[in-house]
């Protein structure tokens, strides 16, 4: 038992990072019907802007920054200008399907341009451990625990008490009154894109230095993503979130007391069990059925 | 001119299937393994189309029910069983496993199936990598032995591509029959209007099952002859990204087209080969085509075709009513 509460510690800091991405994936899912099956690779790419800004001689800091502001540009508008915009016409699945042909790209275009080893990449929260209720603690996990919750209670307070917020809410729910009512809806999703860039970039950041920059690294963090996502309610900001930390729990639980083999398992079963038996989430509202 | 039509139609396929038997005769040992591949592959692909193309499932567990088939058949032949029997087991195993599979796509909307499809992928994996006793894990299973067709051996690589071939044959016939029959038009009506085959009459959660345990059923097929094509199986081939490949195969093809497989399999497995002066940029272009084919044509390069012989054919026939009326204009 003694073990139990650094695991829980680590298993809601990766949480916390999982919940950021899954918050990013409802939000394209709610204003404009994106599943973004390369929200993953959108992840690991921003480590590498950072580390190709490094590899330039530029700090730490500085690469922080333009790595946040390439990832705006090019994961926030960039792929609704080039991907998004012309093919939401087709419909849903053509464009979740054209969103898993880029995450191939993404990731062969990592591999070729910068390396196909795992490169190290700097933690922003200095090393160490703290005494924590007589436990020690790393402080990594704490640093990345308390930057995820700043930034999601941020973004819960964007989204419910600024006007922005509120428009882009009634963007999301009911785009067609939106407009009637003078929301400038069109701005509205792309805001929403370059909110899930930012958010994509932040979690990038944080979790790099836990698994190291991969270009393969996406795909296990992707999955975690739509997992929490579908868990915690698709359409809903909070369900993600505690989809988010219930995943990296479960994960890091699963880890120690079942087999290491079948670790990978339980978040699946979890996902399989939760679309059977409830399928808005656990916190979703029931969607209603085009069927 | 229809009937012109038709019987270029039918020379174009009695040319093709000539040269599919013909030409790779002196072809040497990876050229045919290669092809053999292609066959394979676009049997795994005509069952993800029935499933993606004609009942509009999307499903990403095809590659582990290529898996299941391909183990099935690896562990049944190394014991000495023949290769029939590991068939038949194989297709009632992904049979009820994608019936079963199929529940949820009852329940919810078509993406929440991804998910639980690429959820039941992963486990797939798990299983293949971890039940040594069964799949001998990471090691894999080798010598995996060619069957006797008819009382001739396929150990060469030529009669094996034959075999190959005429299982495509087979499955293509099948395919072509159940396409048309009152099922395959239960399964369009299922993509088209799901409401309106409900109120013809239609059991949509039963065709629905149906369709997606076919589909998986053929994935099966494909496992049983890719196990015995490559002599050697281990659990990497039939990751999640085999599911991924075999989905792309359908819709650069062309979903819901019956040739749409056999050209998008040509192209992911032969293609490779070509542009192999690319070196590692293959896979980038690939994807970056894919995005940019589905931008311009959702439905693959065959919609694209089928644009095109659509307006060809608007245009003749308004020509026709043009000419029928300046007729109709003069004759007074």
């Amino acid at each position: 038992m003694s073990n139990l509460l650094d695991l829980l510690v680590a298993g809601l800091a990766t949480g916390a990072i999982y919940a950021l991405v899954a918050v990013g994936f409802t939000l394209l899912w709610q204003t404009s019907q994106t599943i973004n099956f390369a929200q993953g690779e959108f992840v690991m790419l921003p480590a590498f802007l950072m580390l190709a800004v490094m590899h330039a001689g530029a700090p730490f800091w500085l690469a922080i920054i333009l790595g946040i502001l390439l990832s705006l540009l090019l994961l926030g508008l960039g792929f609704k200008l080039l991907l998004v915009d012309p093919m939401l016409r087709h419909g849903v699945l053509p464009l979740a399907i054209a969103t898993m042909a880029l995450a191939i790209g993404m990731k062969e275009a990592v591999k070729q341009f910068f390396s196909a080893e795992a490169s190290p990449f700097p933690s922003i929260v200095p090393a160490g451990d703290v005494w924590v209720l007589g436990r020690v603690v790393s402080l990594q996990s704490l640093g990345v625990l308390a930057l995820a919750i700043a930034v999601v209670i941020g973004l819960t307070a964007l989204l419910n008490r600024t006007s922005i917020g509120h428009q882009m809410q009634a963007t999301a729910q009911n785009p067609t009154v939106a407009r009637i009512i003078g929301v400038p809806v069109e701005r509205m999703i792309l805001l929403t894109f370059l909110i899930n860039a930012f958010l994509v970039a932040l979690a990038s950041l944080l979790i790099t230095p836990i698994y190291l920059a991969k270009f393969s690294s996406g795909e296990v963090l992707g999955q975690a993503a739509f997992i929490a996502a579908i868990v915690g309610g698709f359409n809903q900001v909070r369900g993600a979130i505690a989809g988010g930390l219930l995943i990296g729990v479960v994960d890091n639980l699963a880890a120690a007391y079942v087999s290491t083999q079948y670790r990978a398992a339980v978040p699946l079963i979890l996902l399989i069990v939760i679309i059977l038996f409830r399928p808005q989430g656990l916190l979703g509202r029931p969607e209603e059925r085009t069927v | 001119m229809t009937a012109i039509g038709k019987y270029w139609r039918i020379a174009l396929g009695v040319a093709v299937i000539a040269a599919l038997i013909i030409v790779p005769m002196n072809f040497n040992r990876y050229g045919l393994y290669i092809l053999s591949q292609w066959a394979v592959m676009t049997i795994a692909a005509m069952g993800l189309n029935l499933t993606l193309g004609y009942a509009g499932q999307v499903s990403l567990a095809q590659g582990a029910f290529v898996g299941i088939g391909a183990y099935a058949a690896a562990i049944m032949t190394t014991q000495g069983m023949p290769l029939i029997v590991a068939l038949g087991v194989a297709i009632v195993l992904c049979f009820a496993i994608g019936w079963i599979l199929g529940y949820p796509a009852l329940r919810v909307q078509h993406h929440y199936l991804a998910f639980v499809t690429l959820a039941f992928s992963t486990l797939a994996f798990l299983v293949f990598r971890n039940e040594d006793w069964l799949t001998k894990g990471i090691y894999g299973i080798s010598n995996i032995p060619r069957p006797n067709v008819l009382g001739f051996a396929t150990n060469r690589p030529l009669p094996f591509y034959y075999f190959c071939l005429g299982s495509l044959g087979i499955v293509s016939l099948v395919m072509w029959w159940l396409i048309r029959s009152p099922w395959g038009r239960a399964f369009v009506a299922l993509r088209e209007n799901p409401v309106r085959a409900l109120s013809l009459g239609i059991d949509t959660r039963r065709y629905t099952l149906m369709a997606f345990a076919i589909g998986s059923a053929l994935g099966g097929v494909a496992g049983t002859l890719y196990a015995p094509l490559t002599q050697y199986i281990d659990p990497v081939p039939f990751n999640l990204s085999l599911s991924l490949d075999l989905l792309m195969m359908v819709i650069v093809g062309g979903s819901g087209f019956f040739f749409g497989p056999f050209l998008g399999a040509m192209i992911a497995v032969l293609l490779p080969e070509w542009l192999r002066f690319t070196q590692g940029y293959y896979l980038m272009l690939y994807a970056v085509a894919v995005m940019l084919l589905l931008i311009y044509s959702p439905t693959g390069i065959l919609g694209i075709l089928d644009r095109y012989l659509t307006e060809r054919r608007t245009k003749a026939a308004s020509a026709l009513r043009a000419v029928a009326k300046s007729r109709l204009e003069t004759a007074p």
